[in-house]
């Protein structure tokens, strides 16, 4: 099995190999199987789902049953490398105790949550004026579990607001990468679907341990905490 | 090694499988203090050993469970207790494990019980038996697994009290073991739990026959309180759920009631069955040794009540893994219990898994047929 999701497949290339890996509602484990069959990660999952994590473990993946809004007092500080939430913040309860607790336990985060300013919402509640339901966002409003739906630039605020780093972001339609975006926030946040997040924390970033991502050859918009990145690595 | 044993009420002799007798130079310190020695151990085994000696499982049986895992028991002429779990193509393959499975020590299948014969009187031990712990237990079948030169299990895999088990090998042989799987268990016997156990232990000692542990010397026995601490135990095995979908309110007789205090109710009729059935294969001084060993269990007292320490040892392994499995409806080992000791692992940085499967079987789910238990344990054993 060497195919997963495009998205999770983009959001596999910032994880370098043989690295410690939390995917927080990994589901049946498909970025975890794929990350510990070509990375060599040592693959960590906490789901919600008893049959979700149950199809984890037979794929011998190692998962927790958990909620990701109580349980990832779990683990000890820096256990992990990376800390994985993939489309599922705008369904937790407090956003920003989440994305702490995960730069808790791991040295970077990589988020990934749908865009609600994406054009089509915008033109859905302009013109139709009803809540938006398409294929990013396919739920009617009285039963969607999204309950903190977010902007691409309001994710950006929030991640300021906590003194974290955003390391890279990467734009996303439903079946391409965005990019070229240098400098055009706005148009990013009119055009993508998703937004995918690498994030660390500044302390993280000060101690120069920020090499991989770096070195990492994505082609990305960079911003605005990247300049003093480059400036670092040039010193 | 074969020999005949002496079974509960029915009294007759009953050949039971393989046994071998161990700590015959150096002997067992058990941890009330007192040493066994040459003691036999009665177990099963399922495939072929393979040439690394890397392909075994140990199964460890529950609190009134047996070797006979997958293979016809000799005293109820009934399936092994884990026979559709565990064969050729079934979830754990014996084509590809050597599985094993022993009588626990106390126990009442051949191992070293209270109702075998004390070789230094030649009478059955009865009350002279020593009381044990868990880690009693696991520290004979220890010496099991050393016989057969094995130096690491692929896995250690028990329910309920099994399942404390295979969490003591963690603790006492961290780097024996590749696999752990406790299932339907918990770090602790807990208070609720030991309240029920001296409920049954009562029943035993309270019936005339038990004759203060030697009714075998005196050719009786305390058939009513085992029953009865059966029936009682019983009751903690189901839950409401399975109550309500086995039996209902149904009666027994369809006219209606009896106006009496006979059995009226098919739950009533049913905890009777299970009592009688019972005591036509279990040793009550065995019950009251078991029983009593479940409840000193407690890893977090052990370990100066920090759960977590228990574990530090098993975190050096670091090839461990650990799957715990909780059932939805178990109220005797709750899942809160589960997700107390993974809380207790994950610190230490154990690679530990948790997963609490929808049940409706209430403690014993891990007894029954479960598509979603059989694939997970399948998966488990074969990809890890």
């Amino acid at each position: 099995m060497n195919k997963i999701r495009f998205d999770l497949q983009i959001l596999a290339d910032l994880i370098k190999p043989n690295a410690k890996v939390l995917d927080i509602g990994c589901g049946s484990g498909d970025l975890l199987y794929y990350l510990k069959k070509n990375k060599n990660i040592d693959g960590k999952g906490m789901e919600i789902s008893h049959n979700a994590v149950s199809n984890a473990l037979v794929r011998g993946l190692s998962v927790i049953q958990g909620n990701a809004e109580q349980d990832l007092a779990i683990y000890s500080d820096n256990s992990f490398d990376y800390a994985v939430l993939s489309q599922t913040i705008q369904a937790t309860h407090n956003p920003p105790k989440i994305l702490l607790e995960m730069l808790r336990i791991a040295n970077f985060a990589i988020v990934s949550l749908p865009n609600f300013a994406h054009l089509q919402n915008r033109l859905e509640i302009l013109f139709r004026g009803r809540m938006p339901v398409n294929k990013s966002i396919p739920y009617q409003w009285y039963e969607t579990p999204n309950i903190h739906f977010c902007s691409i630039i309001d994710f950006e605020k929030l991640c300021d607001d906590l003194d974290l780093i955003i390391v890279k972001k990467i734009f996303l339609t439903n079946n391409h990468r965005l990019i070229g975006f240098f400098g055009k926030e706005l148009l990013a946040n009119l055009l993508a679907r998703y937004g995918l997040f690498l994030i660390t924390k500044k302390e993280f970033l000060l101690s120069g341990q920020e090499e991989f991502a770096f070195k990492n050859n994505i082609r990305i918009p960079y911003s605005k905490a990247i300049p003093s990145l480059m400036q670092k690595k040039v010193d | 090694m074969k020999i005949y044993s002496k079974f509960g009420i029915l009294n007759k002799e009953i050949e039971i499988g393989e046994i071998d007798y161990f700590a015959k130079e150096n002997p067992l310190k058990l941890s009330s203090g007192l040493e066994i020695s040459n003691f036999p151990i009665a177990y099963q085994t399922y495939g072929n050993l393979n040439e690394n000696r890397d392909n075994a499982i140990l199964i460890c049986h529950a609190l009134t469970g047996d070797q006979y895992v997958a293979n016809q028991n000799p005293i109820t002429q009934k399936d092994g207790w884990w026979q559709f779990m565990i064969g050729e193509k079934k979830p754990i393959d014996t084509n590809k494990f050597f599985v094993i499975c022993s009588n626990v020590i106390g126990g009442c299948m051949g191992s070293f019980g209270p109702k075998e014969i004390n070789p230094k009187t030649n009478q059955p031990y009865g009350s002279e038996f020593p009381f044990l712990t868990i880690q009693d237990m696991v520290n004979a079948q220890n010496l099991l697994i050393e016989k057969f030169g094995i130096s690491q299990l692929h896995a250690v895999i028990g329910g309920s009290t099994g399942g404390m088990q295979a969490l003591a090998w963690g603790v006492l042989y961290p780097q024996k073991v590749k696999i752990l799987i406790p299932m339907a268990s918990s770090y602790r016997h807990s208070p609720q739990n030991i309240a029920f156990h001296e409920v049954g232990r009562q029943s035993i000692m309270n019936d005339p026959d038990w004759c203060g542990g030697n009714y075998l010397l005196q050719n009786k026995f305390p058939k009513n309180g085992l029953s009865l601490a059966r029936m009682t135990a019983h009751i903690t095995y189901l839950s409401e759920i399975s109550l309500q979908k086995k039996f209902g309110r149904d009666l027994k007789n369809k006219d209606g009631f009896s106006f009496s205090a006979n059995k009226d109710f098919e739950v009533e009729n049913y905890l009777h069955y299970q009592g009688n059935k019972f005591v036509e294969r279990f040793d009550p001084n065995s019950y009251l040794i078991i029983t009593r060993a479940v409840d000193y269990f407690d890893l977090e007292t052990d370990f100066s009540g920090n759960l977590s320490s228990a574990f530090v040892n098993l975190s050096k392994n670091q090839q461990c893994k650990v799957f715990i499995i909780a059932f939805s409806d178990d109220w005797l080992f709750p899942a809160s219990e589960s997700k107390k000791l993974t809380k207790a692992m994950a610190v230490n940085n154990i690679n530990v898994s948790l997963v609490t499967i929808e049940s409706d079987g209430g403690h014993d789910s891990f007894l029954l047929r479960n598509e979603i238990l059989e694939k997970t344990l399948n998966g488990i054993l074969l990809e890890n």
